[in-house]
């Protein structure tokens, strides 16, 4: 209203004008000021369960099971990670997960790049149906595929291993492919052909000119990749038997069934959801730049 | 029948496409076509192995008694009318799941919008608090669910300390409430959703969108809801129909959340259809009618997915439409 009114107004007014101007800026300075104040209160929303989790896991069992509860730990009890970690048996889960996490990602990134590549530079005939082909492997449902898979793996007798978790990984991530090679594509032509006239063959270039401008949605892939493979619950939860082999988040699931009233361990059942959160907030703090460059240059907006 | 321009999706090829190709191809490019094959071999053989064959072997055994220690045995039409007309676990967890995603997804892709519509405004410490946002969706959802129950804890716990030293109110017992517990898991998804990739893609949009539309419409007048509901959503339109489709997707399969939470208690109130289906399959072991549930879900998926791609021919718009 207040744009429109000073441009309909004649060019004497010009002192009526800046009178405008001004009670508008001053609006403007308080919705910010309001603006910024909705923002902080729901990001103190959002951050409030993690601060109720840390503090929580800092207490000691009765401190923590106590009414009215504390704000925070009268004396931080630090000791309850190094607790979780050994009683509980999280550090054995940990290194469970991490050495799954980590073989599934050198799994995927490869494959998928490599397929990516294959997507993105060359003309076959049938690629944009087999294109499509990978694409809907996203919109498919884990259930239709779960039971079969377990008959499978339970009929190589590879149930209670981590091979049905792993193995998978290592023929390409729908999502990792269609991100990288969406990437792929915003490379000019022109570097691989000069690269090609130069004598280099299809590997060098993927090595040499691909990979280097590829890094933000290789970023991108890998925290997709990491956190797929860390937080994953139902794959683990149906291969794994014994709770030795269990990874982080089914470990947390058991222990939280363990838990009865006599012997209040809440505090540790804390200690272990930020025992497995932590890694994914250091992986995301390293990545975050190219994370969300590699989101958006891909171009996903449907 | 006028034939719409698709815009330039995701799907179309590199700009060389376009060239006629010859009727035979020359050795360069039947090598380069080798080559691309070799360079997607592994998709291809991922595909077949743990997509397609799985895919056909399920629905094999969708008519199948199948119990995994025997044989399969053929029984037609069985468990899809057993599951029909038979099993009453059955539509209460297809009501509990359908209640589930007719309330997450909308709440989600609109807190998600919102929360992008503010953080995209340039108020100060933005990116900080873009991460501030973002952070809850990086929880990995078992640590999220052992989070919750701690804070919805109903003699201990921090929401019903508050509510009684606060206001006095004796708070619910959340998820140990048959009334309550959708409700609590509403409000954790809600939590982890709002600031995921979906509430990124959103920014992606909005940064989109051309500032002359808003200039445009600065000069007309419109106020900050006709910006938001005249220029901003028909804009996005794409992304929120892609947010849309994902979320119904996933929305359907929750799993893990209510298993660890609530193990879809109490009074089956947040037992969903995967809980069912795991029940069925990996505690009863009787695979046949795990598959079936298991088709019945990708067959609602499918047919959800192509309602809404044809119904967005009503209501998105592609910008790039003309340029084709």
């Amino acid at each position: 209203m207040q744009t429109s009114q000073s441009l309909n107004s004649p060019p004497g007014g010009k002192l009526a004008n800046q009178g405008v101007n001004r009670g508008h800026r001053l609006r403007r300075e308080i919705g910010n000021l309001l603006l910024f104040a909705l923002t902080a209160a729901l990001a103190l929303g959002f951050m409030f369960p993690f601060f109720w989790s840390i503090s929580s896991s800092l207490k000691t069992g009765f401190e923590a099971m106590a009414y009215p509860p504390t704000l925070l730990p009268k004396v931080p009890q630090w000791s309850n990670y190094v607790e979780a970690w050994n009683a509980a048996d999280l550090g054995q889960f940990f290194i469970n997960s991490l050495f799954v996490t980590g073989l599934s990602l050198v799994g995927q990134i490869t494959s998928s790049f490599l397929v990516a590549y294959g997507f993105a530079r060359f003309r076959f005939p049938g690629r944009e149906l087999l294109f499509i082909l990978c694409l809907s492997g996203m919109m498919m449902p884990v259930y239709v595929t779960i039971i079969p898979l377990f008959t499978m793996f339970r009929y190589l007798g590879l149930i209670n291993t981590y091979v049905p978790l792993i193995l998978p990984t290592y023929f390409g991530s729908a999502f990792s492919i269609f991100l990288l090679r969406q990437f792929i594509m915003s490379i000019p032509l022109d570097l691989d052909e000069s690269a090609l006239i130069d004598g280099a063959n299809r590997l060098t270039i993927l090595t040499r000119i691909i990979m280097p401008n590829c890094r933000p949605a290789l970023a991108a892939v890998a925290i997709v990749g990491f956190m797929s493979s860390w937080d994953a619950f139902l794959g683990p939860l149906i291969f794994l038997d014994s709770v030795k082999k269990y990874t982080l988040p089914l470990g947390l699931w058991f222990l939280k069934g363990t838990i009865d009233d006599a012997l209040p361990r809440d505090h540790l059942l804390m200690a272990g959801a930020m025992i497995a959160t932590f890694p994914v907030l250091i992986v995301f703090v390293f990545a975050q730049k190219y994370f969300v460059q590699g989101i958006v240059m891909s171009g996903i907006k449907g | 029948m006028i034939r719409r321009e698709t815009s330039p999706s995701p799907l179309a090829g590199p700009q060389t496409e376009s060239r006629p190709a010859p009727r035979r191809m020359s050795l360069a490019r039947r090598r380069e076509a080798w080559q691309g094959y070799l360079f997607i071999l592994p998709w291809m053989i991922g595909f077949l192995t743990f997509v397609v064959g799985p895919l056909l072997a399920s629905l094999y055994y969708s008519f199948t008694y199948y119990p995994l220690l025997a044989d399969p045995t053929w029984i037609g039409f069985e468990n899809y009318l057993n599951a029909l007309f038979k099993d009453r676990i059955f539509w209460l967890s297809v009501q509990r799941t359908l209640l589930w995603a007719i309330t997450v997804v909308p709440l989600g892709i609109i807190g998600s919008f919102f929360a992008a519509v503010l953080l995209n405004r340039a108020i100060r410490g933005k990116t900080t608090f873009r991460v501030l946002f973002f952070l809850p969706s990086l929880t990995p959802e078992v640590a999220a669910a052992v989070l919750w129950v701690w804070i919805l804890q109903p003699d201990v716990g921090v929401v019903n300390s508050v509510l009684k030293s606060w206001f006095g109110i004796r708070g619910p017992n959340w998820l140990a409430s048959p009334d309550w517990a959708l409700p609590s898991l509403i409000l954790v998804a809600l939590w982890t959703g709002i600031g995921s990739i979906r509430m990124l893609i959103f920014l992606a949009g909005l940064q989109s969108v051309p500032q002359e539309l808003y200039d445009a419409g600065a000069v007309d007048g419109v106020n900050w809801w006709q910006k938001i509901w005249h220029i901003t959503v028909p804009m996005i339109s794409p992304t929120i129909l892609l947010n849309l489709i994902l979320g119904i997707i996933g929305s359907l399969q929750v799993f893990g959340l209510a298993f660890v939470t609530t193990a879809g208690g109490p009074a089956y109130a947040t037992y969903f259809y995967a809980l069912h289906l795991y029940q069925t399959a990996f505690r009863s072991f009787d695979m046949g009618y795990g598959s079936a549930l298991a088709w019945f879900l990708f067959v609602t998926i499918l047919v959800l997915t192509l309602i809404q791609i044809s119904l967005s021919r009503r209501w998105v718009y592609y910008a790039g439409e003309t340029k084709n």
